[in-house]
């Protein structure tokens, strides 16, 4: 008896399960689809975003757009009173303040990074990256008021007064040193920034050192490889990419950065004549402005905006070609 | 044990977000928005009209410029601005503009061994400072102004406001009135282009006072309350008189007092530079901003309701935040002459 059911049974609980497996199969199938439905639409959302707003930028930037033209760029000018506008102050601000950041900030952050990775003692690593991390944590207008009125004073007596006195008078550099040592400016601007963008830096570097395999680093190590020529040799050009990708994060965020800098390069709309001279920035211009711009003048604060997004644009871009050259150059 | 405790947590949510929403709901705000000079005052006022009426006010202190785009939005029931806009473009707006508060604006310094009152100086000698043509302590035009006084071989460092702000319209409206050049060369406006090659900009009033006190040998300028609160040395100016006269409450009201505010549509008279021996010469008026053909009456029926109660009864608070309240002449005049044009019906 039991022996019958199980012959009857069988073939009807086969087309049963097949029926239910196909079911399964189906919603699974429509999950799926729908599953890449939505995360596509997340992505394209961002698309869509970006378009948003460099289309927004340069509707509103227009009026500005159209009476300058590309003379904007290198216009020394910002009379906001008579409405002459140019962008190459705040342009060389910028791209200044965010160079000596990167100057300074690189070199540390590899100094960091490799200390993390390869030499370090184990108890160490731990609060010593987690230091490094909580250094990112700090919001920017902290560093702002530590530059403001803790570093400043510092740096205008005990830095820029004795670089004045003996590098001031030397030819061909000396001019960088010139002007009145008040403890803002250009130069403490980007060594704020320097301090914000290291820890980014830092530990991009250090997590793209400690991918590196194991065993590449033990085989040149066995080869009889000093600490310096198994880092320039085989963590180097195996991290590449990961080591420009995290320069260009900082560089990104030092472009941008407002407040910081807002509270320590002296916002003049001059421009600067040496390292100590106040100077102003896109991002700071920006903030400081905007509040109280209207008209014509709002639409220059727009077009400078949408000159910081072309500016970080083609930083990025200038990146992923830096390092497709240098993979095309290894033959990868 | 954790269901239990994730329904207690649900439970505080709901009813925090009902309370936060009965809260928006129920108490019929007033809303308004710009010029940041005026808002202590504002919000005092505020805070003590709510205790009395239960009615609040919502001002969002963004700028003047800001203020004046929100009114036109009319996202607000009144804007707010330092630097009032001209008969014309009120008409074409279709909006009415009366002042609500007095204030000031005063030089400040930092040079060691001098103190609060101990220079004097002058509207002209000012501008040219301002612009660098005056570059150092012991000039001539400074010496000749404070004879007796030892004015050391340093430096002047300009310090000015980073942000637009009515506090530099104030200031750069006191230069153009007493300084030819200055009004060609540079004008007035909420930021200006300064002409000292030496000049730095700070951020808000404490942006501008940090800068003046750790640089020695500089200048610069904020609201007098946060002067006086702060203990900055502030200098003695010369007024239209001829006389030196110290920032306070009565020299304030001085300038304000002779005043002649219809004589300009839209009651946008500058205060600065006017006439009387104990006239302070950089005094400014904040303005408030309404349509004449509000969309929403109620709301804008309060609003007239609140400036009304602080006119009466907000004189003691604008004096301890060191305003200057109007005369009671004057707010008689805003009510008979600028409120009766509002449609409220």
């Amino acid at each position: 008896m039991p022996v019958d059911i199980t012959m009857t049974d069988q073939p009807q609980r086969t087309t049963d399960d097949v029926a239910r497996v196909q079911a399964i199969a189906r919603r699974q199938r429509w999950e799926d689809a729908l599953f890449h439905r939505v995360t596509q639409a997340f992505s394209l959302l961002v698309l869509a975003a970006l378009l948003g707003i460099i289309v927004s930028l340069l509707v509103t930037a227009w009026p500005a757009l159209r009476k300058f033209g590309v003379a904007f760029l290198w216009t020394v000018e910002w009379d906001i009173v008579n409405e002459e506008f140019g962008a190459a102050i705040a342009i060389v601000g910028t791209l200044v303040t965010s160079g000596i950041a990167l100057l300074l900030a690189v070199p540390l952050a590899f100094g960091i990074a490799l200390f993390l990775t390869e030499t370090c003692p184990l108890w160490l690593r731990r609060p010593l990256g987690t230091a490094v991390e909580l250094l990112a944590a700090v919001p920017s207008i902290i560093y702002g008021m530590f530059g403001l009125f803790v570093f400043a004073p510092l740096f205008a007596d005990y830095v820029q007064v004795p670089l004045q006195q003996v590098l001031g008078g030397m030819p061909l550099i000396g001019w960088l040193f010139g002007g009145a040592p008040t403890g803002i400016g250009i130069l403490t601007a980007g060594i704020i920034l320097a301090f914000m963008i290291l820890p980014f830096i830092a530990a991009v570097m250090r997590d793209v050192f400690e991918i590196v395999p194991g065993i590449l680093r033990e085989s040149a190590y066995g080869l009889g490889c000093t600490t310096w020529e198994v880092v320039r040799h085989v963590v180097l050009p195996y991290t590449q990419k990961g080591v420009v990708g995290g320069i260009m994060l900082g560089l990104g965020r030092a472009l941008g950065e407002t407040m910081a800098v807002t509270f320590v390069i002296g916002n003049a709309n001059r421009m600067p004549t040496s390292l100590f001279s106040p100077g102003t920035s896109i991002a700071s211009t920006l903030a400081n402005e905007f509040a109280e711009a209207a008209d014509f003048h709002l639409a220059t604060l727009f077009a400078l905006g949408l000159l910081l997004f072309l500016i970080t644009f083609v930083v990025l871009a200038l990146a992923k070609l830096m390092i497709l050259r240098a993979e095309k150059a290894k033959g990868l | 044990m954790k269901r239990q405790f994730l329904k207690t947590i649900a439970a505080a949510a709901v009813a925090s977000v009902t309370l936060g929403w009965s809260g928006v709901a129920n108490a019929a705000d007033i809303t308004g928005a710009g010029a940041t000079f005026p808002f202590p005052i504002y919000a005092k006022w505020a805070e003590e009209y709510k205790k009395v009426t239960g009615v609040g006010l919502n001002y969002q202190s963004i700028g003047s410029s800001g203020g004046i785009r929100q009114i036109r939005a009319k996202t607000v029931a009144f804007g707010a601005t330092d630097a009032p806009l001209p008969g014309a473009e009120l008409d074409k707006d279709g909006m009415v503009q009366f002042p609500a508060i007095i204030g000031g604006t005063v030089p400040i310094f930092n040079l060691d061994g001098f103190g609060k009152g101990d220079l004097r100086i002058t509207g002209p000698v000012l501008a040219e400072m301002f612009m660098g043509k005056i570059t150092k302590w012991n000039d001539p035009k400074i010496a000749a102004l404070n004879p007796g006084k030892n004015l050391p071989d340093l430096a002047i460092t300009v310090v000015h406001r980073a942000d637009g702000s009515g506090t530099t319209f104030n200031f750069t409206d006191y230069l153009s009135a007493v300084s030819k050049e200055w009004a060609d060369t540079v004008g007035k406006g909420a930021s200006v282009k300064w002409g000292a090659p030496t000049a730095v900009g700070g951020k808000g009033n404490e942006g501008v006072a940090a800068n003046v006190q750790r640089i020695k040998g500089s200048i610069g300028y904020v609201e007098y309350a946060y002067a006086k609160k702060n203990n900055i040395p502030v200098m003695q100016l010369q007024n239209r008189n001829g006389k030196f006269v110290m920032p306070d409450d009565t020299t304030f009201a001085a300038a304000a007092a002779g005043a002649d505010w219809f004589s300009v549509p839209g009651m946008g008279i500058s205060l600065v530079n006017q006439p009387g021996d104990n006239a302070y010469p950089i005094v400014t008026a904040s303005f408030i901003l309404m349509y004449k053909e509000p969309t929403n009456k109620s709301e804008s029926a309060e609003v007239l309701k609140f400036f009304d109660w602080a006119f009466k009864n907000g004189k003691q608070m604008a004096i301890d935040l060191d305003y200057v309240p109007l005369p009671d002449k004057l707010t008689a005049d805003i009510r008979s002459r600028v409120w009766s044009q509002i449609n409220l019906k």
